[in-house]
């Protein structure tokens, strides 16, 4: 194993979101201080309680997997997209590291700085909700797969895609319809029956409903489930990547 | 001496059918130049793509210190520096951060001085700090060298180093190549300039439409596949060349002014004396001579002709 590789790679991506720390960490940090005006504040006190929890703090952990799912595709899907753009891909493919070797690295870094911004929109919110977390290493297990699996996902887009266009498509429509309608600002008891079974398919409806009953204990579907659910994901995007490394897909062409 | 680099009979096929190399067999000495020369798309840039593990080839084998470059791969590429023609690099990065960068990435441990070595060698230590996007043309093709010097390679392969750059910064580039040479590096360069091959390189591989068509000696290409001219300026322009000296096959100017007479530098008679001789039996007065030698260009040219 190569882990001088391991590490250059990852200090290197992470230095990039240290120079470039206002859109990387402050953007995401403003645009959820104003979900919680908006939602929170204005529009969430003439919302009765959901589940015994005030509408905003339940919105917290929706939010929060809201944030880091599209950043942990968006900073993987770049990451790997832009020495391809650029052309000192050539040089990960010279040097003596494997696939996996690039994966840790560059899936690594990503889910890393999905993870701290998770965190600090945490504490953000911790300024204008009370919070309360009744199971913090199963909120830290979820927060950190979600990372991992959707950074996974990222990567693989960021392979896949021939342009910034197609790179940004998937994002676009189809994370972002998907967390919207995963239950992130609902839960999906609300919804009418045949929608509560439309929406069993979304697989981010079992993400935010783990995460969220790390916080308060209440799910809309069963924790269990929830796991298997993100070990599937997880699974699922590491068969993907095995398959693009083993037949080059993309890379060595 | 066992070559440090061997490459047997490997050929390569793009997906769009377009074979780039066909059978090709190469072996590197240690510590040599080696030019590979050719026309634009000869296959020269796959063949080097193919020693670094950029591409994967469809036939033959290639082994870099013995080892071979699928199997063995993390040994053979740690001995492999790579400067590729297109000037790659991140704009926003700093010389001095994208140099260590590459040290990592090949596996070796830190050593600020070991990277301050380099960057003063190819004088961009001045410019340590300065993003690329800050650097000109030629300081950013030293920033790849210094790039894929980072791990101390033993062969460094050089892509078309000097393609677009203006003739002293090429120059420059020649005495860095020699200067590595010297320092006991192996170093192969591809290019289209035969001045390039001429001036730097200890042996010349010509390439063309994916074959290697040959790789020797430069100086012992020179001498085997060169025609020397001897041009005779005559006293009195000649109308028409006596049939005395038919047998040389000279050439008679337009205006009758001079003789050409080409022969052979291989050969252990140049028949240049019984030339001489032969003029003056004729009544042939000569004013001056000269002679010229085939550069590599033109062996060059008459090589690729033949394989056309």
């Amino acid at each position: 194993m190569n882990l001088r590789a391991v590490r250059a790679i990852y200090i290197y991506e992470m230095s990039r979101t240290f120079r470039t720390l206002a859109q990387s960490l402050l953007s995401p940090v403003l645009s959820t201080s104003l979900y919680f005006i908006v939602f929170g504040a204005a529009i969430g006190s003439r919302i009765q309680e959901v589940d015994g929890v005030s509408y905003g703090a339940f919105i917290v952990p929706g939010l929060i997997m809201l944030t880091v799912i599209t950043q942990s595709v968006t900073n993987a899907a770049f990451g790997i997209y832009f020495p391809k753009f650029i052309g000192t891909i050539f040089e990960l493919l010279s040097a003596p590291i494997s696939f996996l070797e690039i994966v840790l690295g560059y899936v690594g870094a990503a889910a890393t700085k999905s993870f701290i911004i998770g965190v600090i929109i945490l504490v953000t919110a911790n300024l204008f909700v009370d919070l309360h977390i009744t199971h913090p290493f199963w909120m830290i297990a979820f927060l950190a797969l979600t990372c991992i699996s959707f950074s996974l996902l990222g990567f693989i887009i960021g392979i896949w895609a021939n342009n910034f266009e197609q790179l940004q498509l998937v994002p676009l429509l189809v994370i972002t319809p998907l967390v919207f309608l995963g239950g992130s600002f609902y839960s999906i008891s609300m919804l009418p029956p045949l929608w509560q079974t439309v929406t069993l398919f979304n697989p981010i409806v079992y993400l935010v409903s783990g995460f969220r009953w790390s916080f308060y204990e209440n799910a809309d579907v069963a924790v269990g489930v929830s796991l298997a659910m993100i070990t599937l994901f997880l699974g699922l995007c590491l068969s993907v990547i095995w398959w693009i490394f083993k037949t080059g897909y993309k890379i060595r062409n | 001496m066992n070559p440090i680099v061997s490459i047997k009979k490997m050929s390569k096929t793009y997906k769009g059918g377009q074979q780039a190399l066909r059978e090709v067999s190469l072996d590197i000495q240690k510590g040599e130049i080696l030019a590979l020369l050719g026309p634009n798309g000869a296959g020269k840039t796959t063949l080097i793509s193919a020693i670094c593990g950029l591409i994967e080839t469809d036939s033959g084998t290639i082994t870099v210190a013995g080892f071979d470059i699928v199997k063995d791969y993390r040994q053979t590429r740690t001995l492999i520096g790579l400067v590729p023609q297109e000037i790659t690099l991140e704009p926003f990065e700093t010389v001095f951060n994208t140099v260590r960068f590459s040290r990592g990435l090949f596996g070796k441990p830190k050593d600020p001085e070991y990277i301050e070595e380099i960057l003063k060698r190819l004088s961009l230590w001045d410019k340590k700090d300065s993003a690329i996007r800050e650097l000109s043309g030629g300081m950013k093709r030293r920033v790849l060298i210094a790039k894929a010097l980072s791990h101390e390679p033993q062969v460094l392969f050089l892509d078309e180093p000097t393609a677009g750059v203006d003739v002293e910064l090429r120059r420059d580039m020649w005495q860095t190549v020699r200067q590595l040479q010297s320092s006991g590096v192996t170093i192969i360069l591809t290019t289209h300039y035969i001045e390039e091959a001429e001036a730097i390189a200890d042996r010349v591989g010509v390439i063309s439409d994916g074959r290697l068509l040959l790789a020797e000696e430069k100086t012992t290409l020179m001498k085997r596949m060169g025609k020397k001219q001897l041009r005779i300026e005559l006293q009195s322009a000649l109308k028409e060349i006596p049939s005395a000296l038919e047998n040389y096959k000279l050439e008679l100017a337009e205006d009758g002014c001079s003789l050409q007479y080409t022969y052979d530098t291989g050969q252990d008679r140049t028949g240049v004396t019984r030339l001489f001789a032969d003029l003056s039996k004729a009544g042939i007065h000569i004013r001056d001579v000269h002679t010229s030698q085939s550069s590599l260009e033109e062996i060059f040219v008459d090589l690729v002709k033949e394989s056309a």
